[in-house]
């Protein structure tokens, strides 16, 4: 029989969103790399129509884990009502969407079956028949070659991005789907989620600026923001940060650009002093241009940039400044 | 209250890292190290809680000799004890053998709340905590940003994606993995770090443990490590500070067509 590979779709507000199929896509190429079929499986109170959309996908079977029970999204809910189809489908490999959610109860599914997660995934290969999964490790700077050791299932998750949305297979014939009641006690679920909320509403709304200059830790002191609210300044910029600078308090939490803040996609994008971690790289590498300003050469905001100087910023700016200057008088 | 908090000792934040011989982890011999920033977090919110609370703020890590160093710190902190899981058969371990072996401590030690930051920034698992809860049967929450704690349950803010937050409410004993941004973390005072030296830290083997060997056996191995593949769109603009001022300013206005 050939090898299963278990997709685990999100249920985001109701909806597959992009990481859902981004998972789809991950698991067809590592099933057409081992030769194995894919199963999906989505779980919550109502996933009815969203296990029959994943049955349009080149998949074998599509699971739709129900009860009241996965109305709202606990690790403990998930991770009882996914260990048993586990057990049952036998997978070589579980695969994910790195997700906040994924974050919070993949490793608890894993666990269960005396695993972790290899988490964060930038890509797989096939060597022979074993898998080799590519994470970043220090931040980015280096990757690591990973490899999982034992008896399967292997779960592994891989970041948003890796694999698109738009490279899933159709098929023209759906999928056969099932409906699974999960079996779950109220009494296994301990932790009781709230509703979703926000923060007091966000006063600077920076997906519409057409300029950003954003600072990260090269700024070094709250006092150098200064250096940067001068060259937004003249480039009629927005004032943005990646989150150590907001964690600091050093502009408010509104400012905050990457997963945990906004995402935007301005005309220019102007880093100084960011290293860009993948963090804040999700929330702006859809912007047209970027210009990474940074003194280590190897920070991966250059994977990145359009433009990148190496150099000190506080050298570079105040020169830059002023060449913006005298071009506008031109 | 008593907290256990755990701690790993990584790579200081500007090190220039260097691969080792086998090229399958970073070189140690000249690196500087210093407590996981994550895990600073986590420290302080556990010192914060037993200041208002009462109690106990216990630290442990897995590490070579160098990782007392990081334990010292957190007790001139405030923390009341360290563990140190020291045995040679502790090291380098992979997510799930870190977790079985600190869940095994935590079973010890028996307390209230564990916490861990959200993840390491060298192996940047992300994860321990998370495989702790599920090796003890504890309930757990990730990636939080406040804790309110009541007599048996606390309230703790969950960070969602694209800035949302919920209020999860979770039945003790937890564990809970700390977002960083969560407090404003103390530096050890000069008392604190006199006092840190009558403090006790513990060292733990894996029988001290009650862990028999293949409980910390290998789920994955890193064959390799390298330095990213350069995807080759960016062009460097070098020269002095004017320079490169000047011909960024160019290209901004004919290439880009920003300006």
């Amino acid at each position: 029989m050939a090898d299963r590979i278990l997709v685990v779709a999100e249920d985001q507000e109701g909806r597959l969103a992009r990481a859902a199929w981004e998972a789809v896509a991950a698991g067809q190429s590592i099933a057409r790399a081992f030769g194995a079929a894919v199963v999906t499986a989505v779980a919550g109170a109502n996933v009815a129509s969203l296990a029959n959309e994943l049955a349009g996908a080149e998949i074998s079977e599509s699971l739709a884990l129900t009860s009241p029970l996965l109305e709202d999204y606990t690790a403990e809910g998930f991770t009882a009502a996914l260990a048993p189809v586990i057990e049952r489908q036998r997978p070589r490999f579980v695969v994910f969407s790195h997700t906040y959610q994924t974050r919070d109860f993949a490793p608890r599914l894993a666990a269960r079956f005396s695993k972790a997660l290899i988490g964060d995934c930038l890509g797989y290969r096939r060597e022979g028949d074993r898998a080799i999964f590519v994470r970043p490790v220090f931040q980015g700077k280096l990757l690591a070659d990973t490899e999982p050791l034992g008896d399967p299932p292997c779960f592994v998750s891989f970041q948003a991005g890796t694999f698109r949305e738009d490279s899933v297979r159709r098929s023209a014939q759906p999928a056969p789907v099932t409906a699974i009641a999960a079996s779950l006690s109220s009494e296994a679920i301990r932790t009781h989620p709230g509703e979703r909320f926000r923060e007091a509403k966000q006063t600077v709304d920076l997906t519409q600026a057409d300029i950003i200059v954003a600072v990260g830790r090269g700024i070094k002191s709250p006092e150098n923001l200064e250096l940067a609210k001068k060259l937004a300044e003249v480039l009629n910029a927005e004032l943005g940060a990646s989150r150590p600078i907001c964690d600091s308090g050093w502009l408010p939490m509104d400012r905050q650009i990457g997963s945990s803040g906004q995402t935007v996609a301005p005309r220019l994008y102007v880093a100084l002093g960011i290293s860009g971690a993948i963090q804040h790289q999700v929330g702006m590498k859809g912007s047209r241009t970027i210009v990474a300003i940074n003194k280590d050469n190897e920070a991966p905001i250059f994977e990145i940039a359009t433009y990148g100087i190496v150099g000190d910023l506080f050298e570079v700016v105040p020169a830059l400044i002023e060449e913006i200057k005298k071009a506008k008088t031109r | 209250m008593k907290i256990f908090v755990c701690l790993k000792q990584v790579p200081a934040r500007d090190a220039a890292l260097r691969l080792n011989a086998e090229a399958n982890w970073v070189r140690e011999t000249d690196l500087s190290f210093e407590i996981n920033e994550p895990d600073v977090y986590a420290l302080e919110e556990g010192l914060r809680l037993k200041e208002k609370h009462g109690g106990e703020v216990v630290v442990a890590t897995l590490g070579p000799e160098r990782a007392t160093q990081a334990l010292k710190e957190a007790l001139a902190k405030g923390a009341d004890r360290a563990l140190h899981l020291s045995d040679p058969a502790l090291q380098n371990l992979d997510a799930y053998a870190t977790a079985r072996a600190l869940a095994a401590a935590v079973q010890q030690e028996k307390p209230d709340l564990a916490l861990t930051g959200l993840q390491a920034d060298d192996d940047g698992f992300g994860q321990t905590g998370v495989l702790m809860a599920e090796i003890l049967d504890w309930p757990h929450s990730t990636i939080i940003m406040e804790i309110q704690a009541g007599e048996k349950t606390l309230k703790v803010k969950r960070e969602l994606e694209g800035g949302y937050f919920q209020w999860i409410e979770v039945p003790l004993p937890a564990i809970l993995t700390i977002q960083s941004g969560i407090n404003k973390p103390r530096y050890a005072t000069l008392k604190g770090i006199l006092a840190a030296k009558n403090k006790p830290l513990q060292k733990l083997s894996l029988k001290d443990l009650g862990l028999p060997a293949e409980a910390v056996s290998p789920r994955q191995r890193i064959s390799k490590v390298y330095v990213p593949q350069k995807s080759g769109r960016v062009e460097f603009l070098e020269g002095t500070a004017r320079e490169v001022a000047r011909s960024l300013v160019e290209k901004l206005r004919n290439e880009a067509r920003v300006m």
